[in-house]
């Protein structure tokens, strides 16, 4: 009887939990409101993993307690004194770092549990399909954000990584795994056959995002972030518990929706992004014409935006390079002393996570209303006085709109060329990372201002004072 | 069908839908924190690993448990963690309440300018 309550209790506490998470992630709709929405995601995760101690599996031995104890111990104190010391820029690696780790333990509870379910004898097909699923996705989430890890730590190269044989190679791991299904579906497999599935799939997670270039990364992350969360929805159906299912699907569901968008923003299918490099690029390298470049002098500029009535400024990833996101808000407060509106375009993939741009700004205390997103400020370049573009380059290159035969024509951009006057603080000419020659350059209202991104700006910064 | 296997499937689908109607009301400004958000809820599977480790009974398990403990941990609270960080420091133009005295750890150059509050266009 007592047991029953017990059981009861565990579930009711998770389906409050659950609804908590939903009431959470709801108020992450709204600045104003997305840390407390943050918080109370915390409070109902809180609650799951305390009233989890009670399932009646957990034994309460000596060892069993030294190593849940020592367990959460060890990863919590290592991952919180990271997360507090991280900085912002690195946050794309963080985020990658710690869904990596959740994918494993996802991976590592679904073999354990596949353990348990062999000694007791007859796997039933849910259990195997569960187990198979968990397994699988967990481990290639785990292999392959660390992979991504490394790429934007710079622990490896960004580029696309490819060696010989590499296609075959892949076909063949993921054929490998396929197999394995079918033989654990078929309960005919055992512990080896998950074991082999294990390792397979840590190997197709490296294979899977080795080939995936540095600035693919926001598609990546979003990907893997899904990946994650559905297997953690996976360890759900393993362990008959609906908390993870429910958790894991929203993750699931959020992963998905941010890889649609930055794959529609970087105007290309996730296919390609996954897979692209084992196309043949048929794109040669832009040949640098003669066309003429109109260079400025930082007092000139100052003079051009102190006097303006509208300033837009258009950060890139540049910008987080030389880390001069505190200079650029302090450009804008000397702007603004002077009358003038600054307001801040935000292209979705400027950075190398979804919304990265907006965190690196938020720390350097712009503030939020400041932050325009794409269709919100589009319309507004024409009114515009000057277009401050920093670090930014295919994200405002008019080609998108314009030319056919560019290749990233169609890729929606902020519409930078159509400001009266343009200022672009660029440290040289070398095309971005689409490796094309950007119009908007050579317009005839468009100014160059060479050099380091930190050291123009302070040199700006000193000649609106005094302008 | 197994019933258990059943309900569980409406749960995950419907979730996923419901999921979806949620993530697409947050703005991309908050597009980062949302996955780091969502990425510490994963973190949740920090319960398995407890329930691996808290049954263990052979060193393997006891090998496991400590894992997805460990692994889980770490998800979870650094994610949570994290996130609260980045949301803190989304502010509105008007600062509603005075700078505290919190450590900034960009540095005092930022501080100083955050002191400054942008004068409105008359």
């Amino acid at each position: 009887m007592i047991e029953n309550y017990r059981d009861a209790l565990i579930d009711l506490a998770y389906l409050v939990s659950a609804v908590a998470l939903v009431f959470g992630l709801k108020r992450m709709s709204a600045p104003r409101t997305a840390r407390s929405g943050n918080q109370i995601s915390a409070a109902a995760l809180l609650l799951a993993v305390v009233v989890t101690l009670l399932d009646r599996h957990i034994t309460w031995s000596a060892a069993n307690v030294a190593v849940m104890v020592f367990g959460i111990g060890v990863g919590t104190v290592a991952s919180v004194y990271l997360a507090r010391v991280v900085p912002m820029t690195a946050m794309p690696q963080m985020v990658a770092l710690f869904n990596g780790m959740g994918g494993g333990t996802a991976a590592v509870v679904s073999v354990a549990e596949f353990q348990r379910f062999a000694a007791s004898g007859a796997v039933s097909s849910g259990e195997a399909v569960s187990v198979a699923f968990g397994t699988t996705i967990g481990s290639i989430a785990l292999t392959g954000s660390l992979i991504a890890f490394a790429k934007l730590q710079e622990l490896m190269t960004g580029r696309p990584v490819r060696f010989p044989l590499q296609l075959p190679v892949n076909v063949a791991a993921f054929l490998g795994i396929v197999a394995l299904w079918v033989w654990l579906l078929g309960l005919a497999g055992g512990v080896a056959v998950v074991w082999l599935l294990f390792a397979l799939a840590l190997l197709f997670g490296v294979l899977l995002v080795l080939p995936v270039g540095g600035a693919d990364m926001p598609v990546v992350i979003a990907v893997l972030n899904s990946m994650t969360g559905l297997a953690a929805a996976a360890t759900g159906f393993v362990l008959d518990n609906q908390i993870l299912i429910v958790a894991g699907a929203l993750v699931g569901a959020s992963g998905s929706l941010l890889t649609v968008l930055m794959s529609r923003a970087m105007n290309r299918s996730l296919a390609n992004v996954m897979f692209g490099a084992f196309r043949v690029s048929g794109r040669a390298a832009a040949v640098a014409e003669a066309k003429p470049i109109r260079e400025i002098t930082p007092e000139d500029a100052a003079v051009l935006m102190a006097y303006a009535n509208e300033v837009i400024i258009v950060p890139g990833y540049g910008l987080a390079v030389a880390q001069a996101q505190h200079q650029l808000r302090e450009l804008a407060v000397e702007l603004e002393k002077r009358g003038v509106e600054v307001k801040f375009a935000i292209h979705p993939v400027a950075g190398r996570m979804p919304g990265h741009m907006n965190v690196l700004l938020a720390e350097a205390n712009v503030p939020y209303d400041q932050l325009y997103e794409m269709e919100q400020i589009n319309d507004e370049f024409q009114r515009a006085d000057v277009a401050l573009v920093v670090g930014a380059n295919d994200v405002v290159n008019p080609a998108a709109r314009t030319d056919p035969s560019s290749p990233i024509y169609g890729m929606p951009i902020l519409n930078v060329d159509q400001a009266r006057n343009v200022i672009v603080l660029k440290r040289s000419m070398r095309p971005g990372f689409a490796g094309i020659e950007n119009e908007l350059f050579h317009m005839p209202q468009t100014r160059m201002l060479f050099g380091d991104a930190k050291e123009s700006l302070i040199k700006l910064i000193e000649a609106v004072k005094a302008a | 069908m197994n019933q258990e296997l059943l309900l569980g499937l409406y749960v995950l689908i419907l979730t996923i839908f419901l999921g979806f109607e949620v993530i697409s009301r947050v703005p991309s400004l908050l597009h980062t924190p949302l996955m780091s958000g969502t990425n510490a809820i994963h973190g949740i599977v920090l319960l398995g690993g407890i329930l691996v480790a808290g049954s263990a009974d052979s060193p393997l398990l006891y090998l496991l448990g400590f894992l997805g403990c460990a692994l889980g941990a770490a998800n979870l609270f650094g994610g949570l963690v994290v996130t609260d960080r980045m949301l803190e420091m989304f502010k509105p133009r008007v600062a509603e309440k005075p700078e505290e005295a919190r450590p900034v750890p960009a540095g005092a150059a930022v501080q100083a300018v955050r002191e400054k509050e942008p004068v409105r266009k008359p």
